[in-house]
């Protein structure tokens, strides 16, 4: 029983990652954006975040504060992701580059970009770059509780950070003015523009604040899933499961609650129900990626009309090409 | 008397206009433009770190392109990118977005070196080379035609898709390395590790690089044949531009996706057998390597021109080269490769624009008519 209880907060803590991802991305796609660079900008977030820790713990000397180190790491992050959402507006919004291989790009950018200033970053730190131990702490969240309250207050404050997220986002986008315009942008942006919503302005917001967002999943993988230091290569596809996760959600972040919950599990699956030793650990890995090739083929089959992406998704809106 | 309201509309600070025509000149000035705004960048990041950028690119290019070793190395970079861009190519050009050229070099990467740990002794030298090229061109060509079914039969998200496999035959490769044919096969070794082919597994040289590179620069004649000289790249070209169009005018669409991928993802797993036969002599974790990645790069930059495909994987085979020597000479990570070949696909991306559209600036004082 208690392992069961471990595995789900496991589960959890895992999926907060995902999540983050997922709604970044959902956010982004509802303004008719598909943004394939979440990757990147999880990447981006990741080591922008430990940067900024790293930098505040060195200004502040001995004396410093966990909670602050995580905030900057936190606002760090965010922008690091808006930035790299940013070069991707422009390209696509603005320059009008196609929507696939801008995501590309920013993918392959934000690889380069995480790994290199993670290794710039441990050589200066002499070897690898952690942060420290109080730091850890505000991440490891808070331990030595069991039973149900662990399953409830064990988690640190980006879980519930994502929680609420999804419930505002949720909110935003289905009983606010701001998010039926921007769904409206997503739908048709003709439409949009001839009732007098600047669809430039929406995309660009929609879109960085998506990747702000998608930042923070970034952020939450190096700080919290690496314990504050930085690993080579470590998002490893995290991104792409969050795309994944988007079309899994059908578009909805309540679903992505669901959906990231059940691929966090997938991922820590085999350290609480192991089979057969070491070798087959490869093989419990690739679950949660067989599990998103499932995922896509099932809602390709089943088309429902209520879980269908923005009408205008992938395709990029001239004024004066109507 | 006032005057009337309209003449107190401005015009935009900043109208587009589509150019009616550029002459090839000025559009490659200003993607030469855009290639050396990249460079700047990455010229400034590289001062922020503390070194001088001109020193560093000159070792860059010194590096790998000043001495003959520096050129095998080089070429040796290329070859995969290039015969990866090509089998990328036919897909690309039919939008469907195969980012899973990584995952098919693995699969044909897989079962070529299958054929190298167990059959080296009972099939002769040539006999065996081709035998894995086969098996690496028929692995590699099913596992692009997975996604290309589902995506020709109900449409499934192939950009997805194909991104997932490239995680499961990574998982698979890491599972051959753990168990069966890592220890399995190599019970010395300290850690696990498949073992290194035998001499007859191994492909020829020709000028200290090895015959891959004659075959992709055949391929790449081939290809370029094949997609604008023939009916296939015709029928590739109209589905890309559009489905409808291709279904009004009887064409067969979910054959030709299928069939496309098969030919993308076979010439994938070809580049997969030219890895471990030819660069590396086994199969590891890293024999795609980013190549799939960066083979995207590559077609997209080329505008999916064969020939110019070739450029550009010299191009980027000299950055990762001369990446790989600053790390050592001034411990800048190699991923500064990576993150340029970004740079540079951001500029040239953004620079087309320029190149179809022109910027008209409000003049002084202009009013509007």
């Amino acid at each position: 029983m208690s392992n069961w209880l471990n595995f789900i907060a496991a589960a959890v803590a895992a999926s907060a990652p995902l999540l983050f991802g997922t709604l970044g991305e959902i956010l982004t796609e509802k303004s008719g954006n598909l943004n394939l660079g979440v990757e990147g900008m999880m990447f981006m977030g990741g080591v922008a975040g430990i940067a900024g820790s790293y930098c505040y713990e060195l200004a502040a000397g001995s004396g410093y504060n966990g909670w602050i180190s995580a905030l900057v790491a936190v606002i760090c992050a965010f922008g690091a992701g808006m930035f790299g959402a940013l070069l991707y507006s422009v390209l696509t919004v603005s320059l009008r580059v196609n929507q696939n291989v801008a995501g590309l790009a920013l993918t392959i950018f934000g690889t380069g970009f995480g790994n290199f200033f993670g290794e710039v970053l441990g050589n200066a730190a002499g070897g690898f770059v952690s942060v420290g131990e109080r730091t850890k702490a505000v991440f490891n969240g808070v331990t030595g509780l069991d039973g149900p309250g662990k399953l409830l207050f064990s988690y640190n404050f980006m879980v519930y950070l994502g929680l609420v997220l999804a419930v505002v986002l949720a909110w935003f986008l289905n009983s606010s003015r701001k998010g039926l315009n921007l769904r409206s942008v997503g739908e048709s942006p003709a439409t949009a523009d001839a009732a007098g919503i600047n669809v430039t302005r929406y995309k660009y917001l929609a879109t960085c604040l998506g990747g702000g967002i998608c930042g923070l999943g970034g952020m939450y993988i190096v700080m919290a899933t690496q314990g504050g230091t930085w690993v080579h290569n470590c998002i490893n596809g995290k991104g792409w499961i969050a795309v994944a996760l988007v079309i899994f959600a059908t578009w909805s972040p309540l679903r992505a609650l669901v959906g990231s919950l059940v691929f966090g599990g997938l991922s820590v699956m085999r350290f609480y129900f192991p089979f057969g030793g070491n070798i087959y650990a490869p093989i419990y890995d690739i679950a949660p990626y067989i599990a998103t090739v499932l995922v896509l083929i099932a809602v390709s089959i089943r088309q429902r009309r209520e879980s269908q992406p923005p009408n205008s998704l992938g395709l990029a809106y001239f004024r004066e090409e109507r | 008397m006032r005057e009337p309201k309209t003449a107190n509309h401005r015009e935009p600070l900043v109208r587009i206009a589509k150019r009616s025509d550029i002459s090839q000149g000025k559009a490659w000035l200003i993607r030469a433009v855009a290639i050396l705004l990249a460079l700047l960048t990455g010229g400034l990041i590289i001062l922020a770190l503390g070194h001088n950028p001109i020193a560093v690119y000159k070792e860059m290019i010194t590096s790998s392109l000043g001495k003959p070793r520096g050129i095998r190395e080089t070429v040796k970079k290329a070859v995969p990118l290039l015969g990866c861009a090509l089998a990328i190519a036919p897909a690309f050009r039919m939008k469907f977005w195969n980012i899973g050229a990584e995952g098919q070099i693995l699969a044909g990467g897989i079962a070529a070196s299958y054929f190298a740990l167990f059959w080296y002794d009972k099939l002769p030298g040539p006999v065996l080379l081709l035998v894995m090229a086969l098996a690496g061109l028929v692995v590699g060509g099913i596992w692009g035609l997975i996604p290309a079914f589902f995506k020709a039969k109900w449409g499934t998200n192939e950009t997805l898709f194909t991104l997932m496999l490239n995680y499961i035959v990574l998982g698979i490769v890491r599972f051959l390395q753990a168990g069966p044919w890592g220890p399995g096969l190599n019970p010395t070794s300290a850690y696990p590790k498949i073992p290194m082919f035998d001499d007859a597994a191994r492909l020829p040289q020709v000028f200290g690089v090895h015959i891959g590179w004659i075959v992709v620069l055949l391929l790449t004649a081939v290809m370029f044949w094949y997609l604008n000289y023939t009916k296939h790249g015709y029928e590739i070209a109209v589905v890309g531009e559009s489905v409808n169009t291709a279904q009004y005018a009887g064409m067969r669409v979910p054959q030709i996706i299928v069939r496309t991928m098969l030919l993308s993802g076979a010439i994938s797993g070809f580049v997969g057998f030219l890895q471990v036969a030819g660069a590396s002599y086994t199969l590891t974790e890293s024999t795609a390597g980013g190549i799939g990645f960066t083979a995207i790069t590559v077609a997209w930059l080329a505008k999916l021109n064969p020939f110019v495909m070739i450029l550009i994987a010299l191009f980027l085979g000299v950055l990762e080269k001369g990446a790989d020597t600053i790390q050592t000479v001034y411990q800048i990570p190699a991923s500064a490769a990576e993150m340029l070949t970004g740079l540079i696909l951001f500029f040239m991306l953004g620079c087309e624009f320029f190149i179809q559209y022109r910027l008209l600036f409000r003049r002084k004082g202009a009013r509007h008519e």
